[in-house]
């Protein structure tokens, strides 16, 4: 049976997390992620899940406590944002090296200094190439979808890893929609059992984790890190595809709008993508060949299938709410990346929107169709990379 | 308790941590851990922050660890051995573990004094059902002998040489066993490999409480402490017998002194062996033995009175 409900986003993240009922959790608030940790010890504390909950002094501790925990033989869960992120960021990398499933959504927020508690996906692209598996989402139906099939990707025997999902701070954290929940059973048997391996508490077949690995063999051990996350699209679209048979929902590695027969295209992540997605449909109505494409996961990054599925765009715009100082954004080097190889490159050209909270509206999307439209019948850029939404 | 300590009985046992690993001859921390692991009638699960014991004894691919045992990073051990702990719970619940499983963090000073303090302390106010053992051998070994929180005053080391103007480490260590006790937690405790019988008592008697424990013991290191390789048992024995390092408990705040020295030996005795005090004995320096010798009696005095 479904339910529907009008929630936070964080609200609907604690009701998967309850519906998932995980073995272990490490709380420790940080805004925009603090009521989320709180529903879910409510629900905790009213007997709705049977999980051990440990309130941790610090995220650092955080991630160690799940690192524990997962090595013991469990499924595990923690959240986090921004700064809390940042802090974990040396055991982000012990829990994808020793291949722990753990699951953590983050609720995309900017870094300090100045301090500012507000979206902004330098978080989490800080935390790019920690080994976690990295699932964006635009709104808070897709978050709580993304959360449910996380377990299943993270934990399948192939993959074993980590991973993250990603949902924008206040905009989709704190603003109320429409969700559609499945139910608690449907949750259960989709996600399936826990498979532990190699349990630290397995007295018979001991153990040893976290050796030191000198010259003679870290190399290897790295290059197999990459071969298992690049190597899991084929298991994120079962899952996708079983996901789909349950709740009715398509998802893919991407998400492509208006893509076929577009000539200008924006990429954008998250949850200004439904802003985006808007303008282009008055765009389109105008006669404007606008197509959008929304990455699903940042890491690994689906080079091959979105360059193919940009390859008949004119000029793009990747739009990045995150910077790299003295660089392009995050995004659109990536996205550059997987164009270099192809005979016609469309133009590219950077915009970087959205930092700390500040406001994208449906008058900056205009700007850039506007300059893109400008861009493929000239052929002059004017700014390769720039900061839009600044105030005057 | 399972029965008392008999050497007999002892040597019978298997040791639980192999030989092969790649600590240095001579090393207290390896003898500790032997020792703690010989005590125990129970399965342990053991962790070790990033340090000398843990790259000397799992390098891989090989292990000395024939427990279940587990590093994840320098700053963490006791967050990490919680998390253990509480699947544990979890999986006990579920029946799918075995309910006898006791967890042990092995961490050095540096992991545990300065690093590792907060998590340590978080750890501690969560009341998890965990054995800390400190093996404290004074300064950062692993990295070169640099000076921790625990290093002593005078200590010459690579962070606080002793130098013309500076004579080594200028502030006294702090008093971890007394700070792990202020958390309110039902036992803490120092032993000395020297005294190999309060040592595995003290672990017998952890190992039967709930909650959590910290047990301080002193682990000399010939390299840092710049001895000889043979001395690290007499060399703990005058630091217990000079009552540089007393052996007592705190069992539920009330203390307990184990040892009582016949004839207190002066601090001098344990300095004198060490070239990390070497150029204390030299003349212009002579006042900070004195200063040690002034704080060492202080404490001493201040944890009899607290009996």
């Amino acid at each position: 049976m479904k339910t529907i409900s009008a929630v936070t986003g964080n609200e609907a993240i604690a009701e998967a997390m309850r519906q998932i009922n995980p073995d272990f959790s490490a709380v420790y608030p940080i805004t925009p992620q603090t009521d989320l940790m709180q529903k879910f010890s409510s629900f905790h504390a009213d007997g709705y899940v049977s999980t051990e909950v440990v309130l941790v002094e610090s995220e650092h501790s955080a991630m160690s406590a799940c690192i524990g925990a997962a090595c013991a033989g469990g499924r595990v869960v923690t959240a986090t944002s921004g700064p809390g992120l940042a802090l974990m960021w040396e055991m982000l990398f012990v829990a994808s090296g020793m291949r722990l499933p753990i699951v953590m959504p983050v609720v995309n927020r900017a870094l300090s200094a100045p301090l500012n508690i507000h979206g902004d996906h330098s978080d989490a692209m800080g935390a790019r190439d920690s080994g976690w598996i990295q699932i964006w989402s635009e709104n808070a139906q897709e978050a709580y979808d993304n959360m449910i099939q996380a377990f299943r990707i993270a934990e399948h025997m192939d993959i074993r890893l980590p991973a993250m999902v990603c949902y924008d701070g206040f905009i989709i954290s704190h603003s109320i929609s429409r969700v559609e929940f499945l139910s608690d059973e449907t949750v259960q048997k989709f996600i399936g059992d826990f498979t532990p391996t190699n349990s630290l508490l397995d007295i018979e077949k001991v153990v040893s984790y976290g050796p030191l690995v000198l010259t003679d063999q870290y190399h290897e051990y790295k290059k197999v890190q990459n071969d298992v996350i690049s190597s899991i699209g084929e298991i994120v679209l079962k899952v996708a595809d079983e996901f789909e048979k349950v709740s009715g929902r398509k998802y893919s590695l991407f998400d492509s709008y208006r893509l076929d027969d577009a000539e200008i295209g924006i990429v954008i992540l998250n949850s200004a993508a439904g802003t985006t997605k808007d303008v282009i449909d008055e765009a389109r109505k105008k006669g404007i060949k606008a197509g959008l494409l929304k990455p699903r996961f940042f890491r690994p990054f689906f080079y091959n299938e979105i360059a193919e599925a940009l390859s008949g765009l004119k000029v793009i715009c990747v739009m990045d709410r995150s910077d790299s100082f003295g660089a392009f954004g995050p995004l659109y080097t990536e996205i550059a990346s997987s164009m270099f190889h192809m005979k016609n490159k469309p133009v590219l050209i950077n915009k970087i929107y959205g930092l700390g909270g500040r406001d994208y509206l449906p008058v900056h999307a205009e700007m850039v169709i506007d300059e893109l439209s400008e861009i493929a019948e000239t052929g002059i850029v004017n700014h390769y990379k720039e900061y839009i939404g600044l105030r005057e | 308790m399972r029965g008392s300590i008999k050497l007999k009985d002892i040597s019978e046992k298997e040791i639980l941590l192999a030989s092969g690993h790649r600590m240095c001859s001579g090393c207290g921390a390896a003898i500790v851990v032997k020792m703690v692991l010989l005590a125990s009638d129970y399965p342990i699960v053991a962790c070790s922050p990033t340090g000398c014991l843990e790259v000397t004894t799992c390098i891989s691919d090989y292990t000395s660890w024939k427990i279940p045992w587990i590093h994840s990073a320098f700053e963490n051990a006791a967050a990490t051995i919680a998390g253990v702990e509480t699947m544990h719970r979890v999986l006990v619940k579920k029946g799918k573990a075995r309910e006898d499983i006791k967890f042990i963090v092995f961490a050095g000073d540096g992991g545990t004094y300065d690093i590792g303090f907060q998590s340590l302390s978080g750890a501690m106010e969560r009341g998890h059902d965990i054995l800390y053992i400190c093996y404290d051998n004074e300064a950062y070994m692993n990295t070169g002998t640099q000076r921790s929180s625990a290093s002593p005053l005078g200590a010459d080391t690579s962070t606080s040489p002793a130098g013309d103007v500076i004579p080594g480490k200028t502030q006294h260590r702090k008093n971890m066993t007394r700070i792990m006790a202020e958390h309110n937690i039902p036992y803490a405790a120092q032993a000395s490999p020297s005294h190999y019988n309060d040592l595995m008592k003290k672990i017998r008697k952890a190992l039967e409480i709930k909650g959590p424990k910290f047990i301080n013991i002193l682990s000399p290191c010939n390299r840092g402490w710049r001895s000889n390789s043979n001395d690290a048992i007499e060399l703990s024995k005058i630091a217990v017998d000079s009552c540089y390092w007393p052996l007592y408990e705190i069992e539920n705040g009330k203390t307990t002194v184990n040892h009582i020295p016949k004839e207190k030996k002066p601090l001098r005795d344990f300095l004198k062996p060490q070239g990390r005090f070497s150029h204390l004995f030299k003349e212009n320096n002579i006042h900070l033995i004195d200063q040690l010798q002034k704080k060492i009696d202080e404490d001493w005095n201040r944890l009899l009175q607290s009996c």
